[in-house]
């Protein structure tokens, strides 16, 4: 055994090394209690819709889902026609021109995906001081330390400290490579009203809209974490099964 | 000889073997195959290595069903592989994640033949086959991952290929030769997906070849020395297939546990960033799989150094079985070589955490080192020590050593000291 472990620990280490390894110094955002962490995780519903309400009234001034579509809102427990009804709130251009070869706007379907606040990425800067609000629908994989880096973003904001020289049109993120983020603090107290009686605090709204933005970037954890479990049942047992196998066959080999 | 006994019973099996003696061949070589009844744990990772292979080339082949080869739409197809397609997040995790666990499979496999000295007369041949499959595994994984075309993707493309341009005279001709253009972009993409998809069946026939080389004279042993008889042997079915399985489900496990809890733990996270030609990331690292040789290749200030000894660190395994000047194979046997290989060990290991650090201060003479020891253990020390090491005796034979080391467990067995006769 001892000679097994050994290249398992260099197994281990070379695949941890790059973890290590961080561009700037920002402090590692600290680890928050999520509903869909574990080998059982979910996705707290409740929570996950009061996060798509904070991206809906606060987020999406400024950054697309570009891969949702209103159908996938379905997952988060709304049914069939609390979906339209968000969908038709939405105006976007048809796929395909009128029979007067007119490109024409009509209210969002299902099938539709959830359109952005800027038509183009030029567009986007233009109305951000130069800075490109990224994409949220992959926001969350997109970024090392994952969920709890985005919430510390959000909750992050501070005072810049004595001597520190801060842009103009900047602002002072504890948690933000470099320190400097172009985007404003997004979220301040009861900015949105929960439907459910929730205080909305920063933290609250931080952590439901995290958990909105961890389904949009994977929205198939729930049925991974499930076949992932009744696989590894299936190879527990099999190993079993194997092992005993090979003892019984190998009895008289030695 | 068409007579087998697998196929005694049917009288079309016979008919069919008499013509084209497949079966028979199946009976010689997976059946009744003589394999050393020693062999340890650690020769599971040559047949787990070919069950990856299979597995990534049929998850690759539903995978492909489904991507569009398209700069523009790459990502956001890949995305919709994710997202859209039934399993298809399934399929991508267990490519994605089934090219790390093959090179880990892989190099675990490559340090096994290099503590038994699975290398030696008469496998030489089995053993460049073997470093000619792990160069095109490098291959078909560099171009692979380049695929999504995300922020790393395509970092690691302009990097990599931007290697060729150290050649003198010709280089720059060549990178614009291998981009198909002059800057990585659609063309580029285009023909790393058709590679992509060829270089594995070439594999195939590669690892093909190496299985005959290897049937040839049959596997190596933790003893190191040849079966002189039947006594030594047992045959591959039933006791190496159940060993083989049971290391499969064990190995199973932990793929499984990548892919359905850990996916993207083994990956970058800048990759699920679309690639963008106008911002380069903070730092552009390959897959854990790729650091020791990017460290190498980052440790020589000069480019075109940088590049020979990287690409030399690999081509240098062609030259192992003629560098090792010790008649002994199994490093058991041999009392200074067998530390000395755990040094390489380390020195790899080190190797990979330089790549995956910026070069700065202390990677930077940590790589330097290792760099130097990598090149020293094989060029320098391979040959001395097999000159100046005084090996310990070998036991009489394979079934003399057995039944010394008594009964037990399987791997108490296999893996159990050899007392000297």
């Amino acid at each position: 055994m001892k000679k097994l472990l050994l290249p398992a620990l260099a197994l281990i280490a070379s695949v941890l090394a790059p973890l290590s390894t961080h561009a700037e110094a920002a402090p590692s955002p600290p680890h928050q209690e999520w509903s869909f962490n574990g080998i059982f995780g979910t996705y707290d519903r409740a929570a996950a819709q009061r996060g798509f309400q904070v991206y809906k009234e606060v987020c999406s001034a400024c950054h697309p889902v570009k891969h949702l579509y209103f159908r996938d809102l379905a997952e988060l427990g709304y049914n069939e026609d609390e979906v339209k009804a968000i969908a038709s709130t939405y105006q976007v251009t048809n796929e395909e021109p009128n029979d007067q070869g007119q490109m024409f706007q009509r209210s969002a379907r299902p099938s539709d995906p959830i359109p952005g606040p800027f038509p183009n990425d030029q567009a986007a800067r233009a109305a951000n001081n130069g800075a490109l609000p990224p994409d949220l629908s992959m926001i969350v994989k997109a970024r090392d330390g994952g969920p709890d880096y985005v919430y510390s973003i959000l909750t992050g904001y501070k005072d810049p400290p004595a001597g520190f020289n801060l842009l103009p049109g900047m602002n002072y993120n504890e948690y933000f490579p470099g320190h400097q983020i172009a985007m404003p603090p997004p979220l301040s107290d009861n900015a949105v009203t929960f439907a459910d009686g929730t205080s909305a605090t920063v933290p609250q709204m931080a952590h439901d809209v995290v958990t909105f933005l961890t389904w949009a970037a994977e929205p198939n954890l729930e049925p991974r974490h499930r076949t992932g479990f009744k696989v590894m049942m299936f190879l527990i047992v099999m190993a079993g099964i194997f092992y005993a196998a090979k003892r019984k066959i190998w009895a008289a080999a030695h | 000889m068409a007579q087998t006994s697998l196929g005694a019973t049917s009288r079309i099996i016979r008919w069919i073997d008499h013509r084209l003696p497949f079966v028979a061949m199946l009976q010689r070589e997976l059946y009744d195959y003589p394999t050393p009844r020693n062999l340890s744990y650690w020769w599971n990772f040559g047949s787990l290595s070919g069950i990856m292979l299979v597995v990534m080339i049929v998850t690759g082949i539903f995978l492909a069903m489904q991507y569009t080869p398209h700069a523009d739409l790459a990502f956001d197809s890949v995305e919709r592989i994710m997202r859209d397609v039934d399993w298809g997040w399934m399929l991508r995790y267990a490519h994605m994640n089934g090219a790390s666990m093959f090179f880990a499979l892989v190099y675990i496999h490559l340090f096994r033949g290099l503590y038994y000295g699975s290398y030696k007369q008469p496998r030489e041949l089995l053993w460049i086959l073997g470093v000619i499959i792990l160069i095109l595994m490098i291959m078909t994984a560099f171009m692979g991952y380049v695929l999504p075309w995300g922020q790393m993707s395509y970092w690691a493309a302009t990097v990599i290929t931007n290697l060729f341009s150290a050649i003198p005279l010709i280089g720059q001709s060549i990178v614009t030769f291998l981009w198909g253009g002059f800057t990585v972009g659609n063309p580029t993409l285009n023909r790393f997906y058709a590679l992509h998809y060829l270089l594995p069946f070439v594999i195939l026939a590669v690892v093909l070849l190496h299985l005959i080389a290897l049937h040839r004279f049959g596997s190596n042993n933790p003893l190191g020395i040849d079966k002189r008889g039947p006594q030594d042997t047992l045959p591959f079915h039933p006791y190496f297939t159940i060993k083989d399985l049971f290391g499969l489900a064990v190995f199973l496990l932990i793929y499984s546990f990548f892919v359905f809890y850990a996916p993207n733990f083994l990956g970058s996270s800048d990759n699920y960033i679309p690639a963008n030609p106008m911002q380069t990331p903070n730092h552009i690292v390959p897959e854990w799989y790729l650091l020791p040789y990017y460290a190498i290749l980052r440790s020589v200030p000069n480019k075109l150094l940088g590049v020979i000894l990287a690409f030399g660190s690999i081509f240098l395994m062609f030259l192992v079985p003629w560098l090792d000047t010790s008649p002994v194979r199994s490093a058991r046997f041999r009392p200074v070589y067998k530390w000395v290989f755990w040094l390489l060990v380390i020195d790899v290991i080190a190797l990979g955490w330089v790549g995956a650090n910026p070069p700065e201060g202390l990677v930077v003479t940590v790589g330097q080192i290792a760099t130097l020891y990598y090149f020293v253990h094989f060029l320098i020390l391979f040959p001395v020590i097999g000159k100046l090491e005084r090996p310990r005796p070998l036991p009489a034979s394979i079934a003399a050593a057995v039944l010394q080391s008594g009964g037990g467990t399987g791997l108490g067995a296999a893996g159990a000291p050899v007392a000297k006769p």
